[in-house]
Order: structure tokens, then sequence, then C-alpha cells
């Protein structure tokens, strides 16, 4: 087990360094630069220009930067934004954990609702209630979030008015948030109602943002599960008399897992790059919005900074679920 | 460190509002804020988002334009005197003014001259202290407008009096110190962060003199401001003020109709007529200072021929750009100044829609078989919704008179970059919104000799014109400036370096409760002396 992880930890490494390097290269290959754009139409002469850019570091050659970006790395500096002038680790953990609790919610949302689902449709293959949760998979699979989350404001929020139209909180509560995470803040502040306030904010956003993973894990617990259901394991249980709910639950889902953990593992980066258009939406203060703004300010710092540290979330949850696929597959981590 | 120390002011911040929260009920107006402030030192940004959410309500300056006009008014400064060279401006101050009290930051002393020497001198001295304090400070705007060529230097003759004195005469200079950039910060609050060695906050906490409290911003989510009881221009009506920050121009729009906030900007143009529809909404419009325009490039054959720039110019549908484009949310243009500018020239006659003139006039010209580009931005600006679309729609219309048009565009900072050099290929898409109301501000800016290979987009340089405008930045009399500018607006006209196309209006939907907002022509948002209906 200890070499298995090890060798998933030794690839890392050259991952680490293969990111730093498209983090770094893919904000300068983009044409304009932060200057520019804060000028605007006013534009900037070339002498100034130059000179702030010398200034900031700009001037010296890329693999000097580079280098001087890596060796910032290995000292926690990630550099400082363009933009708001603070360092990008601080903007980093200010906002990542609004993203990482809707991402969470998302997740378990998606995972609650998704496997159940897959299971009901592998065990009633063929009928209409098959039909019926793969067809609703695949329009929510085919669902663009932007215009699905409109229609859940305007319905929900709009017409209903059962949920806020965005935001984490109501504007009235204003208590400290030392972990981040409004759930728990909420509950820490020990105002009235705060709690119930932080739900009813996450509860468009997380569906929202758990529709497409919903479908993928509901998809992906169908076809799984139809192929356990077919082995001859399955069969023999079935035959010695055990009851369908054991068959399933015990026999067949266990197996079935396999594949789905995998592909859970693998929507972390699909969470993602939705949490950029669902934080626009909701108005939500996480890092998706956070780094498309500064992709478009050539905020270069925060975009390789930004990219660099989801990257390594992405990574660090594939090392998990390397781990827990080791666990449930023990012919993984002998071989 | 940093992380830690912001966490730590926040909590402080946050503590005390929830003190605050817990009085009598409080009135708080909500405003759905389009975007998040980039930081809270004015003088380091140039977007009108940071300024609506830092200079507007937490600072004042010298001088203030009055609500809803560009007329200068007195600010921090209760008069002032221009010296007959028009070099030295010697400015009065206010007696009495207090800086903010925060949970970060208690003043000993009222406003004085030391402050107003401070918040220029960072930004004109390189040897200043405060001029690098934080990485790229870059000062754009008070370089944008030239500030450092002008300014010699900032006296402080005493406690109550400061004298600028500038290098050559500037008739805009005062309507200059109206601008955001001018915000007057606390030079005490200053030393204290430089002593504390930590700079960087006077850029996340701001303390200024003006009608709201800075107490705290949860990054993209939201700002909170307390009315400020000692405010020298008389408390708000209101008790609080929160941006909740919305980027998505429907959702802000759903925040307002569920009543999660009060005033909201920049709805979606199809939006427009079911807020008017909105018995619970108001809607609020007014003409933007700016100009959309197509700039051909004088330089370059055949568009270095007046004749052919005017024949195109009849060839230009402008209702149609303003049906296709702008949706009614426009007008069309005829000078390089909005109509609400002093000194619009309203005699001017514009180049009426004949393609057949045009096609003669191209003729006798000599040119035939015209292939041109045309510029399209990449992006939405006040002046231009849809550039691409406008674009199309002078293509089909030169079509007509035979004139083949290439639309070519790049990624903003790009198109900003490029269109500026002086042997560009094509006419290009831009414009303009106003800085300080000045008729200056746009034509020496965008028409004026010196912004050749930069904000003259035409790359024009006319003797006239230039003669005219130089004039009217030396001359302090108002009449006589407008004369010289509505004689500017002439020449243009003739020589047509540009075709101008629109002026936009700008929308401001509101809760029907909500009562003395007056809508900024500059394009800020302001909150002081707005209320509430119970």
């Amino acid at each position: 087990m200890f070499r298995f992880l090890f060798g998933r930890l030794g690839l890392l490494i050259p991952t680490f360094f293969g990111v730093t390097l498209v983090a770094f290269s893919f904000i300068r290959l983009l044409p304009g630069d932060p200057l520019d754009l804060l000028a605007g139409e006013r534009g900037i002469s070339p002498e100034r220009k130059a000179q702030l850019l010398a200034q900031m570091g700009f001037d010296k050659p890329l693999w000097r930067q580079y280098i001087d970006y890596v060796a910032g790395i290995f000292q926690g500096d990630l550099g400082t934004s363009f933009a708001s002038k603070k360092p990008v680790l601080d903007e980093f953990m200010t906002l990542f954990p609004a993203t990482a609790e809707l991402a969470l919610c998302a997740i378990i949302l998606a995972v609650c609702l998704g496997i159940p689902a897959g299971i009901f449709a592998a065990v009633k293959r063929g009928s209409i209630a098959d039909q019926a949760v793969m067809g609703t998979a695949l329009i929510g699979y085919s669902m663009p979030i932007f215009w699905w989350g409109l229609l859940l404001i305007i319905l929900f929020s709009g017409i209903l008015q059962w949920t806020p139209v965005s935001g984490r909180i109501s504007l009235l509560y204003f208590f400290p948030q030392p972990t981040g995470f409004m759930l728990i803040d909420s509950l820490l502040s020990g105002e009235k109602g705060a709690f119930l306030s932080a739900v009813r904010h996450l509860i468009l956003p997380s569906i929202v943002l758990a529709t497409i993973p919903l479908a993928v894990i509901a998809r992906q617990t169908r076809s799984a599960m139809l192929e356990v259901l077919g082995e001859d394991y399955v069969r023999t249980a079935r035959a010695k008399g055990l009851p369908p709910s054991s068959v399933i639950g015990l026999h067949a889902l266990r197996n079935a897992l396999i594949p789905v953990v995998t592909t859970i593992g693998l929507q972390v980066g699909v969470l993602l790059a939705g949490a950029i258009l669902t934080e626009t939406i909701f108005s939500w203060p996480g890092i998706g919005k956070w780094l498309v703004d500064s992709i478009s300010r050539r905020d270069y710092f925060v975009v390789q900074g930004g990219l660099l540290l989801i990257a390594g979330i992405i990574m660090l949850v594939n090392l998990i679920v390397d781990v827990l696929y080791g666990l449930i597959n023990p012919r993984i981590r002998y071989n | 460190m940093n992380f830690q120390k912001s966490l730590k002011a926040t909590l402080l911040g946050a503590s005390l509002a929830v003190i605050a929260a817990t009085g009598a009920s409080a009135k708080t107006l909500v405003y759905c804020s389009e975007g998040s402030p980039e930081g809270f030192d004015t003088a380091l940004y140039t977007a009108g988002t940071t300024f609506d959410a830092s200079s507007k309500p937490v600072y004042n300056r010298l001088v203030e334009f009055k609500r809803g006009t560009t007329e200068v008014l007195p600010g921090l400064a209760e008069s002032w005197e221009v010296s007959e060279d028009g070099l030295e401006y010697t400015f009065n101050l206010r007696k009495g003014v207090k800086f903010h009290t925060t949970s970060f930051f208690t003043p000993t002393r009222d406003f004085n001259a030391e402050d107003v020497v401070f918040s220029f001198e960072r930004q004109l001295k390189k040897d200043n202290p405060w001029h690098e304090y934080t990485p790229g400070a870059a000062w754009e705007y008070f370089n944008g407008m030239s500030m450092p060529d002008l300014i010699k230097e900032i006296v402080k003759v005493d406690d109550y009096t400061v004298k600028f004195v500038l290098n050559r005469p500037e008739a805009p200079m005062v309507a200059n110190l109206a601008m955001d950039f001018a915000s007057i910060l606390s030079a005490e609050y200053a030393d204290k962060l430089a002593a504390a060695g930590t700079k960087e906050q006077l850029n996340q906490e701001p303390v200024g003199t003006g009608p709201f409290t800075f107490v705290g911003y949860q990054k993209d989510a939201v700002i909170r401001y307390k009315a400020f009881a000692d405010y020298w221009n008389g408390k708000q009506p209101v008790d609080d003020l929160v941006f909740a920050i919305t980027p998505d121009a429907a959702v802000r729009l759903q925040k307002l109709k569920a009543g999660e906030c009060h005033v909201m900007p920049y709805p979606a143009p199809a939006d427009v007529a079911d807020i008017r529809d909105d018995s619970d909404l108001t809607m609020m419009e007014q003409q933007g200072l700016n100009v959309g325009y197509l700039a051909y490039n004088t330089k370059v054959a055949p568009f270095d021929k007046a004749e052919v720039r005017k024949a195109l110019n009849h060839a230009i549908n402008k209702q149609a750009i303003l049906d296709a484009v702008f949706q009614g949310s426009g007008q069309a243009a005829k000078n390089p100044i909005p109509p609400t500018m002093w000194s619009y020239n309203d005699a001017v006659e514009d180049d009426d829609y004949n393609p057949d003139l045009a096609k003669e006039m191209l003729e006798a010209a000599g040119v035939s078989d015209l292939s041109m580009k045309i510029w399209a931005m990449p992006v939405q600006r006040p002046y231009n919704p849809n550039a691409r679309r406008m674009a199309e729609v002078i293509q089909a219309d030169f079509a007509k008179i035979g004139v083949n048009v290439e639309i070519v565009s790049y990624e903003w900072g790009e198109y900003l970059s490029r269109s500026k050099e002086v042997d560009r290929d094509g006419a290009v898409l831009l414009g303009w919104t106003g800085d300080n109301g000045d008729p200056d501000n746009f034509l020496a800016v965008l028409l004026g000799c010196d912004g050749v290979g930069g904000s003259n987009r035409a790359q024009w340089c006319d003797e006239n014109f230039e003669a005219l405008i130089q004039k009217a930045k030396t001359v302090t009399d108002k009449a006589e400036r407008t004369k010289l500018y509505e004689e500017a607006q002439v020449v243009f006209k003739e020589q047509a370096p540009w075709a101008t196309i629109a002026h936009s209006v700008v929308f401001m939907p509101m809760s029907s409760k909500v009562t003395g907002y007056i809508m900024d022509p500059l394009g800020g948002h302001w909150f002081d002396g707005v209320d509430i209906a119970e």
C-alpha cells in the first residue's frame, strides 16, 4: 500500500512542474497586458508603459520570470494581485471557502441523488421509469448552466419567492467569519436565523452546480450496475435466495462503485469549471469568478497562482480517489 | 501574516457593526453594484466601479461636481482664486472638517493643508515615500490627465491655504480637481500606517471625510458603510449603505424586484420596457456624457482626403444603428461632444444619410473600388453596446456605395494598443466617456495634435482646430471658451476625421420607495442625500 502511495506521490512532482509551466505561459500567451487595460481608451505612452512594466519585473527575460515564480512558490509567495494589490495567496484563502462550500454541497447532492437514481434505473432497466431517469439525466447534462440558473431564480426567487435571489446570506447578518464556510460561521455566530438564511442561499446554487455531476453519476452508476448485475456471483446470490435489497445493496453496489468513485473524483474539475458560471449568476464570492476577472484584467500573478492552487486541489482530490480506489479494489494496489 | 492581519481587522469591523445593528431599527439602503472594487485608494485605479465604492461614499475633494451636473462647486475648499497669468490656484480650505473614526483609526485632528499636500504629492513626486507604496502603483488617472507635466509644485501656505503652481495655464484645472483621483486622504492615517509598517492597508481600509464611513468589505460579496454622523455637509437620511455585488444584470433585476436591493445600475437593454411597466419600480434615465465614433486614419490614403471621409459619413445610416444596436437607448451624434456638455454647437449640421450623394462625392474625389477595414471592439462599452453589430450595419451601408468592408477585431487590450498606431490599417470604432465635464477633455484628448499616436485614433492634427483648442485651454472666461469650442466643432465637422455615431442614454432602475437619487452625467453612482420612504 505504501509503495502504491509513494508511486502516486512521485507522479505529482512532474505534474506540479507541468502545471507551473502551463499556468505561467498560458496568461503570457494571451495578447494584451494589464497596463493597456488599465489605461483604457486614453492609452498609455510606450515610455511610461516600459517604465511600469520594469517596476513590476515584467521586463526581465521570460525564463528569469519563471524561475522567480517557481522560487516564490517554494517560499509560499505567489505574487501580488495587480488589481487589488493584495497577495494572491491571501485572496485565494479568502475566497476558496465559498467555492469549497458550494462544491461540497453540490457533490453531496449529486452523489445522494445520482447513485440511487442510477441504481433505480439499472434495476428497472428498459422500463418507462428507466427511460425517464436517463432522459432527465441527459437533459441535466446538456443544460447550459447560465440559462438553468436564471430559470431557477426567476421561478423560485422571483415568482414563488421561496429562495433568495443571490448571495451567501441575508444582508441583515454581519458577523465574523473565522472559517469562511458560511454554514459553520453562521452557527458559530449564534445569531438567530443566520444558519437558516445560509442554507436557503445555498439551495439554488447547489442545485445548479450539482446538475451536471448528478447526471454523470447517475448514468455511470446505471451502466456499472447493469454490468455487475449480469455477473455470475449476482446470479448465485439471487439463486441462494438472498433478498433483492442485499443482492443490489451489498453484492452488486460495492463492485459497481469502483468506476463511480473514479467518476466522482473527476467531477471535481467539472465542479470548479461550473463554479465560474454558477458563482457569477448567484453573486457567489468564490475563486471561479475571481479567476475569470483576473484573466480579463491580465492579472498575471493571480492567474498563474490561482491556476496552480486549483490544479493542486484537483491533484490532491485525485490522489485521494486513487487511494480510495486502492482500498475498494485490492487488485489496483497489488499491481 | 497579512491574511491574519486583514482577518483581524475585518473581525473588529464586523463586531462593531453587529453592535451597531442591534440598536434601533436602522434605515439601510442597498445598492446592487455591478462589480467589485479593485481597492479603496481611488487614485490607484481608473474604473468607475472602484470609484463608486471608494471616492464617492468615503472621500471628498477640494471641489465637487454639483450633483446631476458638471458644474464645479466648493468641496473641502471653501473658495479659490486663480492668478492673472493662470499659473497659480490658491485654495482656501474648509475648517472643522472631521475624518472618519473607525475600528482601525481614530483621528486626533481635523482636515487641513497637510492632507491636501499628501494626497497629491504621493502621486506627483517619485521620491515621495508613498509613490510606490504598493506593487504596480501607476497613478494612471493622474498621469493620464497630464498632471505631472502640469503641476510644478503644491505649496502649503498655511494650515488652511494650499497653492497649486502650474507650468502652463490650464483652464480645466479646477474641474480636474473634482475628479476621483483628486480625493483627499488623511495624512495622519497614512503616517500611522507607515509607522506600523502596514502601508498597504491604505488601499484596503479607507479613511476619508465623505458622507459614509467604511465598515467592512467581504471580497466580491458585500461592502458596508455607515452614515458619518459628523459629516461637514450634514448627516445622511439613511443609517447604513450596503453594496451587494451582483455581476449579472438579469440577477440584479430579480433582486430589485424581490426587494433585496433598492437601486441597481446597468439594466440589460431588453429589460428596460419591463422595468418601465413595473409599478413598484422607477426608471431614471439620462443622456450619458459620452460619444461613440468611427475614426478614420487620416494619415493613410485615401482617408487623408476630407472629401473621402465626408462621403463615407454621408453613407452611414445612423437611425439604423440606433435601432439595431442601441434599441432606443441612444441619440445620433453630430458633434464630438455630447449635447449635455457646455459649448455644444447645435448649429452644426450633420452629414445626412444620402448614399447617392456619398457615391457622387467618392467619384468626385477620384476614389473607386475602395476596400477598407473597420475595427469592431470586442467589448461592450457605455458608448457602444455592440460594436460588432454596429460594424455590420456600417458594412452594409458602405456596400451600397460600392465600398467593400472587412470587419476585424482584437482582444480588448490589444485593440486599444494597436488602434493607436499611426500607420494603422482601417477605421476604428471607439468612444469616450467624459471625466470632468470640460470640453477640453473630449476635444484636446481625442482630437488634439498631442494625442496622435495615442488617444487621437484618427491621427488627425489640424492647424486651425489645434489653435482653437489650445487657446481655449489658456482662457479662463467661460463665454470666450464656449465660442472657441463652438468654432472648433465647425472645423471638426468640415474636416470629418470621424463619423460621429451616437451618444447613449444611461438607465437607472430603482425601487419606487427611493427618493433623492440624482443621476450623474459623468456615470458615477452617489448615495449622499438618498432616502428610502417608510
